[in-house]
């Protein structure tokens, strides 16, 4: 019994129906985590590119050195930093929010080379014209540069968020109940885990290949509205 | 409290990490490959099991994957020992995304280049291991640079199924010391400089790869 919910090991297939809204509220986490781990990524990894680009030398340095830092490092462990180290320095957050802020640092030096992507892939006479017309840096950014690089990204920033949702079950591991934590607390109890397990996976198979059909779709349907990915 | 004193201990534990990185590297190229050939030269049949094989292993989370290995492959009856467990999940989860780097360059290879070949009458295995495969193999390697990393990374996995690797080492000396911020910084650096490691071997053979599809192995032929 889990939730209201019990369940009902005659058969295989009873038993997956039975933990079904179980998992689902499991998914429900998932995605709320995916979510909004994701939107820190994006906001974080836009800070990243633009300081990386800034004309302080020390500045772009550094900055450079943390993407590629948190780059290079394990999720796992960034996570396990989070929530053994913050509460020594009296900082104690739930873990739900610890996780969505591991995922967030970790998408958000990949986002940052996407941007960085998306940036540089806007033509030189731009920024030019931009000097041209006595805009500032900030200005250019704001009006120019992003409004014309936001939507080329977009499917490869769909990409990183279908690779986000399926990396989302390592935060069970900080008692994030999110689907695959729900699914082992089922298995322990029943000791019945090939079911449970079996379910997670095809749920999110089921979930990626959706995504994965969208992010096709938007490929074709953004160089149509005139938009070049490229 | 001394930092110097968890050395040995996560040493032990980055070498286990190397090594299960470096074995499912090799058993995942090998996926890769054969899965990515049999998308793009396949049968129907053929190329269907393939791509069945790389959409579950992408489509799924690894730490599913290992979950699913772990603790309900023993209920059918097939168990294996954890450090196998990992390699076994890393390296069919590795090598489906490898798949897709090896289907994407070897459909980049111009069309007219088996066109050519045909004209000259070579055979399907000679046109993809003479024509095709030594153009592809160059543009795949900044990409497959890119998942050794990814599967370092994605290795620390394995300690959730009791192998006794860094990220492993680390918790237990945590749990022990509770010197949490010592730990987890120290097998930061360590992932990191393992990272720079294989980043510059990658580029190594990156640069072999290259040198060897500059002068091909065509003169005794």
């Amino acid at each position: 019994m889990m939730y209201g919910y019990a369940w009902d090991l005659t058969t295989p297939l009873t038993y997956a129906a039975s933990i079904l809204p179980i998992l689902l509220i499991g998914l429900t986490v998932t995605l709320q985590a995916a979510a909004a781990g994701f939107a820190l990524a994006l906001v974080l990894g836009l800070v990243f590119a633009l300081l990386r680009r800034s004309r302080i030398k020390a500045v772009a340095l550094t900055t450079a050195f943390v993407v590629e830092f948190l780059r290079d490092t394990p999720l796992l462990v960034q996570l396990f930093f989070l929530y053994y180290v913050l509460p020594d320095y009296g900082i104690t957050l739930p873990a739900f929010l610890t996780g969505v802020i591991a995922l967030g640092l970790q998408y958000s030096a990949y986002t940052s080379e996407v941007y960085r992507g998306g940036i540089e892939a806007i033509p030189r006479g731009q920024w030019e014209a931009a000097t041209a017309l006595n805009m500032t840096r900030w200005q250019t950014y704001r009006d120019i540069v992003i409004p014309q690089m936001v939507p080329r990204i977009v499917p490869t920033m769909g990409n990183y968020l279908v690779a986000m949702l399926k990396e989302t079950p390592v935060l069970s591991v900080v008692t994030v109940l999110e689907m695959l934590g729900l699914a082992n607390m089922i298995g322990e109890r029943t000791f019945e885990y090939l079911v449970p397990l079996s379910m997670v996976g095809i749920i999110f198979l089921l979930l990626t290949l959706i995504c994965s059909a969208g992010i096709h779709r938007l490929e074709k349907v953004l160089p149509k509205a005139g938009i070049p990915l490229r | 409290m001394d930092w110097l004193t968890y050395l040995p201990s996560l040493a032990q534990g980055a070498l286990v990490t190397a090594w299960i990185t470096l074995a499912s590297i090799a058993i995942g190229a090998a996926l890769a490959f054969a899965a990515g050939i049999a998308r793009v030269e396949g049968g129907r049949a053929v190329s269907t099991l393939a791509l069945c094989y790389t959409e579950v292993f992408r489509g799924t989370s690894l730490l599913v994957q290992l979950f699913w290995l772990y603790y309900a492959l023993p209920l059918v009856g097939l168990s294996f020992d954890p450090v196998t467990t990992g390699i076994v999940g890393l390296s069919l989860h590795v090598g489906a995304y490898g798949s897709e780097i090896v289907r994407g360059a070897l459909n980049a290879v111009p069309v007219a280049q088996r066109e050519a070949a045909r004209a000259l009458n070579f055979g399907r295995v000679h046109t993809l291991m003479r024509i095709c495969l030594p153009q592809a193999i160059v543009e795949m390697m900044p990409a497959f640079g890119n998942l050794a990393i990814e599967t370092l990374k994605l290795s620390s996995l394995v300690s959730l199924i009791s192998i006794a690797d860094l990220t492993f080492r680390a918790q237990s000396i945590r749990n022990i010391t509770l010197d949490s911020a010592t730990v987890y910084t120290l097998t930061l650096v360590g992932y990191f400089l393992m990272s720079l490691v294989l980043m510059l071997a990658m580029r190594l053979i990156e640069r072999m790869v290259r040198r060897g599809a500059a002068f091909p192995r065509a003169a005794h032929a």
